[in-house]
């Protein structure tokens, strides 16, 4: 590590700076405006560079990291369209508040505006989905601007933070001074919620009959699965969480309810109707949750936990809102609940009643597979142990609805955005970040072949990722829609003609393949699959393809109105 | 209903650009919006009015906030506070009408700023009700065009 007070070019700065930060990781790709940056790299050994094969690959790479590790994922792309590769993965982090680092490399500072060769505005063009961004004029102010760039991606709600880099600032000199405190006038985040309000919570949740916790990825993000799965077990409260909260509470345990929402429990979503006190945390009343608002939780008293003010009343008016950091709040929580509370096993009964009216489930025979059984069996193999990865589509809804998460920073997917394409770099990313854990992709047809091209980063690296790709030749969740909704107008989503061999992709790009088409088959790939550590495994599992995920909210209607199965067996295509 | 707010910023490019998408993004009304410096260079005061129910006001609020380089959001709506405006007119310019257009500039408490043949520029300022009442009552001597700087408001002194 060089000290404060020597003469260094930006490139060393930026490398100083990152070592500081504790950075181990840059997913990134080389080009013509950070020529400096890479000869610098070219020397430093304590940061390891990941060269992926597209910026936007980074990006999800960087994200799958710091959703698995709770550390923020750092990307460093050239300017122009290396910077314009990477909207997709930056609105992606943005969405789902994960913290991130994207560094781009700009034209010198004297072309910004001359529609310079390898220019684009990215600082303009990433306004609306970063956190924050800045473009750094002049070297003086670079040590300082990349630790602004960590602070902000880290603290409060997390979230991408870019920092674009001038080829002419990299290439000058300047006296490296560390800041090792930092701050930002306009960016003080509330992390102790108030304690009043917190007590008056456990006053109401003591005397709650039917109280239900609804839980978000903001206690994943705040580390605060423990004070949950205290604050649940010793005060008899039911657990359902959206599609980023899965794996804060154990999915073992008889008091969790899976997810709620459009593809959620049936059990849970009609907790949420008939619940008297609602306690979100973490959570903020997405529509995919909510369905239809005016009817969510008519009855109910809510409480709203959550690090961001803007997520209070945003999308339903609550009663009792404590802004702060969710880690702090069940905590002070739990040292204020009352001994006395009303008892819950009427309650409890109630919603084993619901979840016995309408399990999940589906059939087997030994001829056809199903996803359930290839999701639900990786689950059984894995013990819930796994980190789990996935695209987006009925793949996704069907790993959140039978896989069991038994910890959090467990389900690594894309959910404010629903990026296609998202799942294999993120797996690769998580893989780096975490060694003592399977880390799992399940991917559909279409969205595998979106970014591809990063199989090749997965070989390189020989990274033991799991890559089952569930093929049903379809785009299945669009398909879904264009059955219930669209007259059965299939229009192009059918792939079964123009989907490649698998296999044979996947052989290409040196990865180690295989396939099956039966539970029997799929039993033993997932095996085979697991037990293979020494790079990238691909098992393509060949499913039906008229399967639906169900239950289901049509978008739009109350969540009590869950479609539990086909209204009309439909010829399929 | 109609809210005043002010802005203390961070005076660094890209603001401005920053609080107007922030409203264009999330489909909240803008009615208008200036900003200059204040005494403190590195601070910019803007003054936004904009429209909403209580829900939507509170949200412009937190979202305004929420921006790394806002320092203060303050609205004014139901505080005291002093909201001015300032107007450029050109009318166009009748001899026998001269009389009356000059009575009218003293009852608003305008300013010539520029006279020619044909035309004559007068600056007004005052609350946005005033400048509106002025644009109707100077209307029939036929405006050529006009300027609006937009609300600029700061909250009473005390004491």
């Amino acid at each position: 590590m060089h000290k404060s007070g020597q003469t260094m070019n930006g490139s060393e700065i930026f490398f100083e700076c990152l070592r500081r930060e504790k950075v181990d990781y840059i997913f990134g790709y080389p080009g013509g405006a950070l020529l400096k940056v890479y000869e610098t790299l070219y020397d430093v050994k304590d940061i390891k560079h990941i060269l992926v094969r597209h910026e936007q690959g980074a990006t999800h790479m960087a994200e799958g990291y710091a959703r698995a590790t709770g550390k923020p994922g750092v990307v460093l792309v050239t300017s122009g369209p290396g910077a314009t590769n990477t909207v997709t993965g930056i609105s992606n982090a943005y969405m789902d508040s994960s913290p991130m680092v994207v560094f781009t490399g700009q034209v010198p500072s004297t072309l910004i505006g001359n529609d310079a060769f390898q220019e684009a505005d990215i600082v303009g063009i990433t306004r609306p989905i970063t956190k924050h961004n800045f473009l750094v004029k002049d070297v003086k102010d670079m040590a300082l601007t990349i630790r602004k760039a960590f602070y902000l991606a880290t603290q409060g709600r997390p979230g991408p933070v870019l920092v674009d880099l001038p080829k002419d600032v990299l290439n000058s000199e300047c006296v490296f001074n560390w800041p090792e405190n930092v701050e930002i006038r306009g960016f003080k985040p509330t992390i102790k919620g108030h304690e009043n309000q917190i007590r008056k919570a456990a006053k109401i949740i003591a005397r709650a009959k039917r109280p239900l916790l609804y839980i978000g990825g903001g206690v994943v993000a705040a580390e605060a699965a423990e004070e949950l799965g205290k604050l649940a077990t010793s005060q008899d409260i039911p657990v359902t969480m959206t599609l980023q909260g899965l794996g804060a509470f154990p999915g073992g345990s008889p008091l969790n309810m899976g997810m709620l929402g459009m593809h959620g429990t049936y059990w849970a979503n009609q907790a949420i109707n008939d619940c008297d006190v609602l306690i979100a945390v973490g959570a903020r009343f997405d529509d995919r949750v909510t369905g239809k608002v005016d009817t969510f939780a008519t009855h109910a008293f809510k409480i709203h936990n959550d690090i961001d003010p803007t997520n209070i009343d945003k999308n339903v008016k609550v009663d009792l809102p404590v802004v702060g950091d969710s880690k702090h709040f069940l905590r002070t929580l739990l040292e204020s609940l009352p001994k006395a509370r009303e008892d819950r096993s009427p309650w409890l009964r109630q919603i084993e009643t619901w979840r016995e009216q309408c399990p999940l489930g589906y059939s087997i025979d030994e001829k056809s597979l199903k996803t359930e059984f290839v999701i639900d069996e990786v689950s059984k193999q894995t013990a819930g142990n796994a980190v789990v990865t996935t695209d987006v589509g009925q793949h996704q809804m069907w790993t959140a609805q039978y896989y069991k998460f038994e910890k959090p920073r467990s389900i690594i997917t894309s959910g404010g955005l629903g990026t296609m394409g998202y799942g294999l770099p993120a797996a690769i990313g998580a893989a780096f970040g975490v060694q003592d854990r399977p880390v799992v992709l399940f991917c559909g047809d279409g969205g595998f072949m979106m970014n591809v091209q990063e199989l090749v980063t997965a070989v390189h690296y020989k990274l033991p990722v799991k890559i089952f790709l569930i093929n049903n030749n379809f785009l299945g969740m669009v398909r879904q829609w264009q059955e219930l909704f669209h007259q059965e107008k299939y229009s192009f989503t059918d792939l079964q003609n123009s989907n490649p061999d698998f296999i044979r992709v996947a052989e290409a790009f040196g990865c180690k393949a295989m396939r099956a088409a039966n539970p029997a088959e799929a039993k033993q790939a997932i095996d085979e699959a697991l037990a293979y550590n020494e790079g990238p495994v691909f098992v393509e599992f060949q499913v039906v393809k008229k399967d639906m995920v169900f239950p289901m909210v049509p978008a739009g209607a109350s969540i009590s109105e869950m479609l539990l199965d086909r209204l009309n067996p439909k010829t399929m295509v | 209903m109609k809210h005043t707010i002010s802005v203390l910023v961070e005076n660094k490019f890209g603001t401005l650009n920053r609080v107007a998408a922030m409203f264009s993004a999330r489909g909240f009304n803008l009615e208008s919006i200036s900003i200059g410096e204040t005494e403190d260079k590195e601070i910019s005061r803007m003054t936004i009015v904009t429209r909403g129910d209580d829900m939507i006001i509170s949200q412009i609020l937190k979202q305004l906030n929420r921006l790394i380089d806002t320092i203060k959001v303050n609205d004014l709506t139901h505080k005291p506070h002093i909201a001015r405006e300032l107007l450029l007119m050109t009318l166009k310019l009748d001899k026998s009408q001269q009389r009356e257009i000059f009575e009218l500039i003293n009852v608003f408490k305008g300013k010539v700023v520029d006279i020619k043949q044909k035309s004559i520029t007068i600056e007004v300022i005052g609350s946005p009700d005033k400048i509106n009442t002025a644009i109707d009552l100077f209307r029939p001597f036929g405006i050529k065009e006009i300027a609006r700087s937009g609300t600029v408001a700061l909250n009473r002194g005390e004491g």
